[in-house]
């Protein structure tokens, strides 16, 4: 066993482990967490394929932004987690049943029908960079597409903003610059009053304190 | 390390459209809403600059460039200078309705023209990439100009059907295009149908590839039995939107049409027939029946469209360059007669009031007699009676249809039209027959009367003169096709 193998394993072994308590955590937000770690821990194996961007656009966008938002929106909610259990003792017969054939499927597509799938992958050298490679194909061949999906997503960011954007009437929020630029004067007015004198007898409160209490 | 640039020339129109768009996008932020129409300014001239580069780098020869993705011919030439005409025309009618629905807006033009770049990456696509992403641009575009109106219900309603069904019919496009590519390798259109010649791949594969190819391509025209989405998101969205959702992106349709079946697979014209057939003819069929029904006119226009589809198919059913070119005037003098339409409606609306009933047409000879009568050769021509350019376009796709031996089909087809004349006429009847139920002055901008006059007109015009627009749908065919 080399030490490439061995590594295969330890991800995998992880991979397992994470996956398995994104199911069964208690908490939706440990569950989340879970979810980060199989991730990241996919991304390790990809990376093992020799598929570097792929591995580092799973991290960055996977566990960097979607998953960052799902933490966010777990925890804003108010999640009932008992009433969210409550089915998973008897779903899980399904599930398991689901789960199995599954495995099963995929132990044929690997065994049985006699024939290797693919087979390992071309290594290649040390320098080689496959994001360097998907870089020069996408701006060469593939500009005209790429350049389209942008337009698309700009059109999506338009769009979203042209149909949520609301100007309401009263709503309340601060603009910076105008905070900035406030004066004492503004927020403070000083108002000159006459001292008053209080009796003899209560001396120990100052004048303002026993006001108050009256 | 050198990256050879690609030819950008052939595309210059696109890149063009593109810049001011985003250059409209970032003015407009600065603009107060009494200078709003410096950006309806600014996406005219876009379009008329857009027209001028058309022009002057268009060529007769058949251009490729960005690898292979994108071609420039005459036909893409003749439909791009059609879809600028058209985006104009409706913006010169839409804009007394925007201004009065608060909808007169910077994002409005910007979409509008995201939408029209989508239409022309459609026209000069010649790879599945760029037509399916041509495709979406244009849509998801689309969807957002019907949900502009946010208050409105029907509208988000409308917004919503059209988003999910949409979403459907692009899935099942993109499944089909990826069964073509496993069968025959590759997604360059030419490549598909060399491959197709050759016999290579399952013809199986093939097959299933292309019935989900021409579901697609049925649900994004709203052909029968993928018409279900139309008469909500017609009758549903703003007029102005209604307007141009039913004319500029038909162009675009039918040239995604000729690309991927008549370009990308004509070796395989003898199934896509069949799957064309029955579409036209159950277009033909329940459009022209259900619209008999209707008392909202842009439901009725809506079901017409759908009849109008079914012709426009059977120019393709009979497979032959005439065909082709009678499908493309028929697209044309759809889309003229559809700009007039619509105009109409928009032109009767007014704040707070929708023209969208057939009874708001009652008496419009008395209120004002020359409305009246354009309206009178609009619906002539919808109805195919002569000499207006709806008969011509009829007579080009049935003689087409049947000179391919489609005997049946066309006979079908013309008591279809018969059918469909009556709710065309109806509208005619009601407007000098009957009494006027709403005395309310029309005020119209003089552009829009006019332009609403020329339109009209040209509906007459090329009905009694349409040997040049025909000759040159016939030529921008062939010299397109090789």
């Amino acid at each position: 066993m080399n030490f490439e193998t061995l590594v295969f394993y330890f991800l995998a072994t992880i991979l397992l482990f994470a996956g398995f308590r994104v199911v069964t955590a208690r908490h939706p937000v440990h569950a989340a967490l879970f979810l980060v770690l199989s991730f990241f821990t996919g991304a390790g194996l990809w990376m093992l394929l020799e598929a570097e961007f792929l591995a580092i656009t799973l991290v960055l966008v996977y566990i960097g932004a979607v998953m960052v938002l799902f933490l966010f929106v777990v925890m804003m909610l108010n999640l009932n987690i008992e009433k969210m259990r409550a089915g998973f003792w008897s779903n899980l017969p399904l599930a398991a049943f689901v789960g199995l054939l599954m495995a099963i499927e995929m132990v044929l597509v690997l065994t049985v029908a006699g024939r290797t799938i693919g087979g390992a992958p071309v290594r290649h050298a040390a320098g080689y960079s496959n994001t360097k490679e998907l870089g020069l194909l996408i701006y060469t061949d593939y500009v005209y597409p790429f350049e389209i999906a942008a337009v698309i997503l700009l059109v999506a960011i338009i769009a979203a903003i042209a149909i949520t954007l609301r100007r309401r009437v009263g709503t309340k929020h601060q603009d910076p610059s105008w905070q900035v630029s406030v004066k004492r004067k503004d927020r403070v007015r000083m108002v000159s009053m006459p001292a008053e004198v209080g009796p003899a007898g209560t001396g120990s409160l100052p004048p303002g304190a026993q006001k108050e209490g009256e | 390390m050198t990256i050879a640039v690609p030819n950008l020339m052939p595309a210059l129109p696109e890149i063009f459209v593109l810049t001011m768009a985003s250059l409209i996008l970032v003015v407009d932020l600065f603009l107060s809403g009494k200078n709003r129409f410096i950006s309806y300014v600014l996406t005219q001239l876009t379009l008329l600059g857009a027209a001028w580069i058309t022009v002057s780098t268009g060529s007769l020869e058949v251009t490729h460039t960005f690898s292979g993705m994108f071609v420039d011919d005459v036909m893409a030439d003749v439909l791009k200078m059609m879809t600028y005409i058209t985006v104009s025309v409706m913006l010169v009618y839409s804009r007394g309705y925007l201004q009065l629905r608060n909808l007169f807006q910077g994002e409005f033009f910007v979409l509008l023209l995201f939408a029209m770049l989508g239409m022309m990456v459609m026209i000069s696509a010649s790879h599945f990439l760029t037509l399916y992403l041509g495709l979406e641009l244009l849509s998801l575009a689309l969807y957002a100009m019907v949900a502009l109106q946010r208050d409105s219900s029907p509208a988000t309603e409308a917004a919503m059907k059209y988003f999910i069904l949409g979403a459907l019919a692009s899935g099942l496009l993109l499944y089909g295009m990826s069964m073509i590519y496993g069968a025959t390798g590759s997604l360059d259109l030419g490549n598909i149908a060399a491959a197709i010649q050759q016999g290579t791949g399952s013809r199986t594969v093939l097959i299933f590839g292309l019935v989900f190819i021409v579901a697609g391509l049925a649900f994004k025209l709203g052909a029968v039995p993928f018409h279900m989405w139309v008469p909500d998101v017609y009758q549903g969205s703003p007029t102005a939107v209604t307007l141009f959702i039913g004319s500029a992106p038909k162009i675009a349709a039918f040239a995604f049409i000729m690309r991927l079946l008549v370009e990308g697979l004509p070796g395989m014209m003898h199934d896509w027939q069949g799957m064309l057939i029955v579409m036209a003819v159950l277009s033909m069929a329940i459009g022209n029946i259900t619209a008999i029904a209707q008392t909202n006119i842009k439901r009725m226009l809506a079901y017409s469209t759908i009849s109008h589809m079914g012709f426009l198919l059977l120019g393709f059913i009979s497979g032959s360059l005439n065909g082709y070119s009678a499908s493309m005037f028929y697209v044309l003098a759809y889309v003229l007669m559809n700009l007039g339409s619509f105009g109409m409606i928009l032109l009767l609306s007014r704040q707070g009031f929708e023209a969208e009933n057939i009874d708001d047409f009652k008496g419009l000879n008395q209120r004002k007699p020359w409305y009246a009568f354009l309206m009178l050769l609009v619906m002539f021509s919808m109805a195919g009676v002569p000499p207006t350019v709806g008969f011509y376009a009829k007579l080009s796709v049935l003689q087409a249809a049947l000179q391919a031996g489609f005997l049946w089909v066309v006979v079908f087809a013309v008591l279809m039209s018969v059918i469909g004349a009556y709710y065309y006429l109806r509208i005619v009847k009601v407007m000098y027959f009957d009494a006027p139920q709403d005395q309310t002055p029309i005020a119209a901008q003089p552009d829009i009367s006019m332009l609403l006059s020329v339109n009209g007109m040209a509906v007459l015009a090329l009905g009694i003169l349409p040997q040049p627009l025909m000759a040159l749908c016939a030529y921008s065919i062939q010299h397109s096709l090789l």
